[in-house]
């Protein structure tokens, strides 16, 4: 079972790929690139394409995903965190 | 693999300049917003005949009406249209299209309003559209090879699973045609920012990395030149952001996944401009995704994939539009406009070359007659692209 997907070790965060993740839950996740298989805790409800936090990131830290710069961190962002629009921000436009 | 595709070929219409279609319309095609109802009766007077309205073409001028005479007689000139009835208020700008469209060799004929009235040019014009249609009813499909095939793609409505699912599924399935000599297009230039380096770094050469990111500045230019914030409620777009896409940097390196891992970016296009060769092409174009497909069948393309997550339900009145998905509840709650359900790859019951697969198995299907869900679902969004205000 895959509830959620990392494209790259190295990334800060997840994507949820199952709908009804609840605060709590323990759920399990697939690195792509490397087909490794992870466990966390959910401490947010995060919706499916949703992301979650597999690092600690504070804020002015960069975000990571596809090993690339995605971003930046507007608020302390804990592991098993819901990460979206509330915690982190473009570095664009 | 699927199938051999160096010995791979499909069944399409060869028009009178060597080119080949995979649909065979005949189109009633207004010059301008005021030709629209005589287009639409015609259109509803002949069978078998499709009406393309719009709302422009009046007083532009300058590189905004140069885009919108190559959009129009892009459209005309695309293969899957067998023969071009234009109709148009004055005769001037009409014959402009009319004579575009001919270059091609293919049936086409212009009708200006003006000193005839509604009346009597959808009479005249409807006369001229019942002979096409009777005669491209006739036309047969021949076998043509994959390097024949000329396919555009841009995703809609993404979500981050469009980034592990349905985009890299088309970027396996253009790795796969790639070698094959197939003609590939990808665009959407706002779309790729904060993934514009990656795309640099797979230009061919220098001239053409120059001339990417120099359409790549202009459209960013334009767009500090405009905005009122920092386009959060734009790009990402609101179904973006609810389908879990946080920033422009993240839908993009989604997005860039199009272009798979082996295909070299061999030119450079602006908007509808057609290539003058095979390979992967970039076209500088809005993300918007009706203008987006638009301008690809203006260029030439006549079959489209289109990944989404959240669920565009677009389509294109002459090309095919094949959706890929990958999102569970997005197959779940509107699965009737997705043509290849990817999920399985957010599963790990497939792999990028199965979904790959799975993707040119479907496009094999349409090009050779299969209507795709758009087509059969009566979508036919033709949006033409402007670029500043009319005179």
């Amino acid at each position: 079972m895959v509830d959620f997907v990392v494209h790259d070790e190295g990334d800060s965060v997840g994507v949820v790929v199952v709908e009804g993740v609840k605060a709590g839950d323990e759920i399990s996740g697939w690195v792509m690139d490397q087909d490794v298989d992870i466990k966390f805790k959910a401490v947010s409800d995060i919706p499916i394409g949703h992301k979650l936090a597999i690092k600690l990131m504070k804020v002015g830290d960069t975000v990571i995903k596809y090993s690339t710069d995605i971003g930046k961190v507007v608020a302390d962002i804990g592991i098993g965190e819901h990460v979206h629009v509330h915690n982190i921000k473009t570095k664009r436009w | 693999m699927y199938k051999d595709l160096s010995t791979a070929t499909f069944s399409g219409y060869r028009r009178e300049n060597g080119r080949v279609g995979v649909r065979n319309h005949v189109i009633i095609l207004p010059v301008d917003d005021l030709s629209n109802a005589a287009s639409e009766a015609v259109a509803n007077n002949i069978s078998g005949v499709m009406a393309l309205p719009h709302p422009y073409g009046r007083l532009q001028f300058g590189e905004d009406l140069e885009l919108h005479f190559r959009t129009l007689i892009g459209t005309g000139a695309n293969p899957n249209v067998a023969a071009v009835v234009v109709i148009g208020i004055e005769n001037g700008w009409t014959q402009r299209i009319v004579e575009g469209i001919a270059a091609t060799g293919k049936p086409v004929i212009g009708f200006g309003i003006e000193q005839h009235g509604d009346h009597e040019t959808i009479m005249e014009a409807s006369k001229v559209a019942k002979e096409y249609v009777q005669w491209a009813s006739e036309l047969v499909r021949e076998e043509a090879p994959l390097s024949e095939l000329w396919i555009s793609t841009k995703c809609g409505e993404s979500d981050t699973t469009s980034g592990c699912g349905s985009n890299p599924t088309v970027g396996n399935a253009f790795d796969k045609m790639y070698p094959h000599g197939a003609t590939l297009l990808f665009g959407e230039t706002s779309e790729v920012t904060g993934g514009e380096h990656l795309v640099a770094a797979r230009c061919r050469d220098d001239e053409v990395r120059e001339r990417f990111m120099f359409m790549f500045n202009r459209y960013q230019d334009m767009i500090n030149r405009h905005k009122t914030s920092d386009l959060s409620d734009s790009q990402p777009t609101k179904g973006n952001i609810e389908g879990g896409l946080s920033t422009i940097e993240e839908k993009a390196l989604g997005n860039v996944q199009k272009i798979g891992k082996e295909c070299i970016v061999d030119g450079v296009l602006d908007k509808a401009e057609a290539p003058t060769g095979p390979g992967l092409w970039f076209m500088d174009s809005s993300s918007a995704a009706a203008e987006m497909v638009t301008l690809a069948a203006a260029a030439g393309y006549v079959a489209h994939f289109f990944p989404t997550g959240q669920g565009n339900i677009i389509g294109n009145p002459i090309i095919p539009v094949i959706k890929i998905c990958a999102n569970p509840r997005t197959l779940r709650t509107m699965g009737e406009h997705v043509d290849v359900d990817v999920s399985g790859l957010l599963r790990k019951e497939m792999s990028p070359s199965d979904a790959g697969d799975k993707l040119l198995e479907s496009m094999f299907r349409t090009v050779n007659g299969r209507l795709t869900a758009a087509e059969a679902l009566g979508h036919r969004e033709f949006v033409l692209t402007r670029l500043y205000e009319s005179a």
